[in-house]
């Protein structure tokens, strides 16, 4: 039997486990990655990882975590991978934990359980405030495993391109950069796994690494894979400003007992520390009493937004509002949350543990991603899978916090096994494709890279960024109007006609990161456009989506998945109808008992 | 803190890892909560030098920008450190950036740290599951242990505890402080400690434990607190242990 060829795009979570999965079934990968894996995204993942294991006599179950997933997602999300993912949760704190992960113990030696956001049980396994690091490593250790067995072979140092397409319309590999010789090359495979993460970079600041530009999402876009629900965008209740990126302070700051407040008078200058208790507006407690301070991250994102804009009530008149720990004993600080504390103290130069943090909204994540379907991983484009952050499938309108590590987990546990199965059953293979279909695809994205070096423009691509990131984060998420939003697709073309005009300040062919930036840019806009165009038409509030002219969830017209297509350079959005088997909708009310 | 006013970067260019390398100057505009990452994205922005010449932006490696990946490690006033977490305001004037010594230039500030990845590889620094298949709970851990190990965990590969050695050099394979307290971190685990000896075997002879002559620079550049001198004498000691008991094995 021959062996199929496999190719995984991005070595976060999801594309780690992919590789391990590829790997262990005794088929060879290869792993590209822009950065070395270790080093990829999913560290910065802080608070911890959902699972219903239900070892603290709460009663807690894989159907509970499964109903706080959905009804978190307003019920946008597949129920029936979310059923599956929630069902496998258990089986992967194990599997981590057998491979090492320093999960933080009970006194018996058992894993220990936080609470989070959206939920009433302590679901949240964790490894101090640096989950995502200790999860991402003990994946890399597999997968590096593997590679001293020679069944992977990565390539770091590397971005994905473009997918090589044959007559078909099938995905035959992929051409790639090195980001240090800049040569353009192209690799045969017979089913492509993306592993992608996020979009961050559309956003200029958020709580993404400087990876997470949505490029390769983008590309495969505009390649004909389709883009789904792109306008659900979370934004992150607790961050740190920040002018190169924003620091997310993890909501387990609050699964821990920490308390978001702001003073009862406006612009009120005392010493936090000396306002007594009676002056502290602990508004989330006040207005969702049953949840507190862990309500859904579109909700918490809202309130602060009220409070701050509304009542006016931002620390001395600024954007920012208190995340206070200093009431939980320095100890349990220190054994619990010092990975996140240490950033605090770092980059503001205070210790939370004796002064409470100035935070305010980022953004976070993008629930929306490249479209897959709903059993095993797969796009529209055959030989093409995706999995992690970079798809749509598992967290609907808003994520819950904690269930992104595992969504990736579990969904790089279904593609890998999928590719190889799909990879198998063609009758020709890669090896098939004629060399002109991967000599087509070499030279096109070559000329892409000579474009680019020999434009004679005034434009620049970082002022160019910085203005689609100021405009994306002001219009585009917490808050949206639709005037705005057609203003920004507006300006969004004009930025795209601008970017025919840019002048690249490096014109060399060694390392040059500033062709490598340019080309994601191009990229990066493109998407923009996805998201901003499913926000203009969705006229309802749900999740994190949210318009004060149309407030209300609205089932009948909007109960739909946004699905984005791509032809001849037009976007167009089609609807499809959303998986609601087993639990029907309900309204989504945190400021209830429900 | 002068956060606004203008102030000077020194920074040690290098087109290529053959090429030359050559100090150019840039001046940048002071703000509040500026690190050395924001003052890359400043001269990408506007690449001319101080005498008003055009040049390149600057090549250096980054990811996360809080931390916690490892990739922006580089001499920031002669000090191996992250750039994300150097905030100018606490930074000497004129700010003065090369990269890290110790491993090949890519290009500027930009340094090629595979070698690490290739001695985790060799010190064999993984638990060999026998598969992702469900297998049931991992083994049970005292809290101690955790608290022990979880630190060891949080090494970012950052290559800071190398460049400041002086045992790791052009003439030496000495592998670092950083991959010995990896070795010890897995060795500590119950699974696996079963497979402790494979793991000493590699820091056994050239480039091993014994390279280490007790200098405890290592310690104070880690951006992560780890107790890397604690792990060079606890792995020193089993790689003597493991060594007798390898004479006695025959």
């Amino acid at each position: 039997m021959r062996q199929p060829r496999i190719i995984v795009v991005g070595g976060g979570l999801a594309g780690l486990m992919t590789t391990i999965r590829v790997a262990e079934s005794g088929v060879p990968v290869e792993l590209f990655s822009i950065v070395p894996v270790k080093r990829s995204h999913s560290v910065c993942a802080q608070g911890g990882i959902n699972a219903a294991k239900n070892l603290k006599g709460e009663g807690d179950s894989t159907d509970k975590h499964f109903d706080d997933t959905i009804y978190g997602g307003d019920f946008l999300a597949d129920q029936t991978l979310v059923k599956g993912m929630c069902e496998t949760a258990p089986a992967i704190i194990d599997l981590l934990d057998r491979m090492g992960v320093m999960f933080n113990r009970t006194s018996e030696g058992l894993l220990d359980f936080r609470r989070f956001g959206g939920t009433l049980f302590h679901r949240t396994a964790f490894a101090g405030a640096t989950t995502g690091q200790q999860l991402l490593y003990a994946l890399d250790e597999q997968v590096r495993r593997y590679e001293s067995e020679n069944k992977v072979h990565k390539y770091e140092n590397w971005t994905f391109l473009s997918i090589v397409l044959d007559e078909q319309n099938i995905c035959r590999g992929i051409s790639a950069m090195d980001l240090r010789t800049m040569e353009v090359r192209t690799f045969p495979a017979d089913a492509v796994i993306f592993c992608t993460g996020g979009i961050g970079a559309i956003f200029g600041q958020s709580t993404n690494s400087v990876v997470c530009t949505g490029s390769a999402q983008s590309a495969l876009f505009q390649q004909g894979v389709d883009y789904a629900n792109g306008e659900f965008i979370q934004v992150h209740p607790t961050a740190i400003p920040g002018e190169d990126k924003c620091r997310l302070m993890s909501e387990s700051a609050r699964g821990e007992g920490g308390r978001v407040w702001v003073p009862r008078t406006p612009g009120d200058k005392r010493d936090p520390r000396t306002i007594p208790e009676a002056e502290r507006f602990h508004f989330l407690e006040e207005w969702y009493p049953k949840y507190g301070n862990l309500v859904p991250r579109d909700v918490a994102t809202r309130a602060i937004y009220r409070v701050v804009y509304q009542e006016k009530l931002g620390l001395e008149g600024q954007p920012a509002v208190y995340l206070d720990v200093t009431h939980i004993p320095r100890e349990v600080l220190d054994r619990k949350l010092e990975g996140i504390l240490e950033i605090y103290e770092k980059f503001m130069g205070l210790d939370p543990r004796e002064h409470p943090m100035r935070v305010f909204p980022a953004m976070h994540y993008t629930m929306g991603g490249i479209w897959i379907n709903d059993k095993d991983q797969a796009t529209n484009v055959p030989g093409v899978y995706a999995a992690g952050e970079c798809e749509f499938q598992y967290h609907g309108a808003n994520r819950l916090g904690a269930n992104s590590l595992v969504s990736c987990i579990y969904g790089g546990m279904l593609a890998g096994p999928a590719a190889v199965k799909y990879a198998r059953s063609l009758q020709a293979g890669c090896e098939g494709t004629p060399s002109i279909v991967f000599d087509r695809e070499r030279t096109h994205q070559q000329e892409i890279n000579d474009d680019l070096l020999n434009r004679q423009g005034t434009e620049n691509p970082i002022t160019i960024w910085k203005e689609l990131g100021a405009m994306m984060t002001e219009h585009v998420t917490v808050i949206r109007y639709n005037k705005a939003l057609q203003d920004v697709l507006d300006k969004l073309d004009q930025l795209e006609e601008r970017m025919g005009r840019v002048n690249l300040a490096d014109r060399t062919q060694w390392a040059n990161q500033t062709l490598q930036f340019t080309r994601e840019l191009s990229n990066m806009i493109v998407l923009a456009k996805v998201i901003t165009m499913g926000a203009l038409v969705r006229n309802e509030s749900r999740g994190a989506h949210y318009k004060p002219d149309f407030p209300e969830r609205d089932d009948p017209n909007w109960l739909k998945t946004t699905r984005a297509s791509y032809n001849g350079g037009k976007i167009k959005l089609d609807f499809e109808a959303v998986d609601t088997s087993q639990i029907p909708p309900r309204p989504r009310r945190y400021d209830m008992a429900s | 803190m002068a956060a606004n006013g203008i102030f000077i970067v020194r920074i040690l260019r290098q087109a290529g890892p053959q090429e030359k390398p050559h100090w150019e100057e840039f001046e940048i505009r002071g703000r509040t909560g500026l690190n050395i990452i924001t003052v890359f994205r400043d001269i990408a922005e506007n690449p001319v030098t101080r005498d008003g010449r055009g040049t390149t932006p600057i090549s250096y490696d980054a990811n996360c920008l809080e931390e916690i990946c490892g990739a922006c490690a580089m001499l920031i006033n002669g000090y191996p450190r992250q750039a994300c977490s150097a905030l100018v305001a606490n930074l000497e004037k004129p700010i003065r950036l090369e990269p890290l010594k110790k491993f090949p230039v890519v290009r500027d500030l930009s340094v090629d740290r595979s070698v690490m990845f290739e001695n985790l590889k060799r010190t064999k620094c993984w638990i060999p599951i026998d598969g992702t298949y469900p297998l049931g709970e991992g083994p049970r851990m005292a809290p101690e242990l955790q608290e022990k190990g979880y630190p060891l965990s949080r090494c970012i590969t950052c290559g800071n505890c190398l460049e400041i050695c002086p045992r790791v050099n052009e003439h030496s394979h000495f592998v670092g402080a950083a991959i010995i307290s990896q070795v010890r971190l897995f060795n500590m685990h119950p699974t696996g400690a079963m497979h402790a000896g494979e793991r000493l075997d590699a820091l056994m002879g050239e480039g091993g434990i014994e390279d280490c002559d007790n200098a405890q620079n290592c310690v104070k550049v880690c951006p992560k607190g780890i107790p890397l001198t604690e792990s060079l004498a606890a792995i020193n000691g089993q790689v003597l242990k493991h060594a007798v008991t390898g004479w006695l094995r025959g």
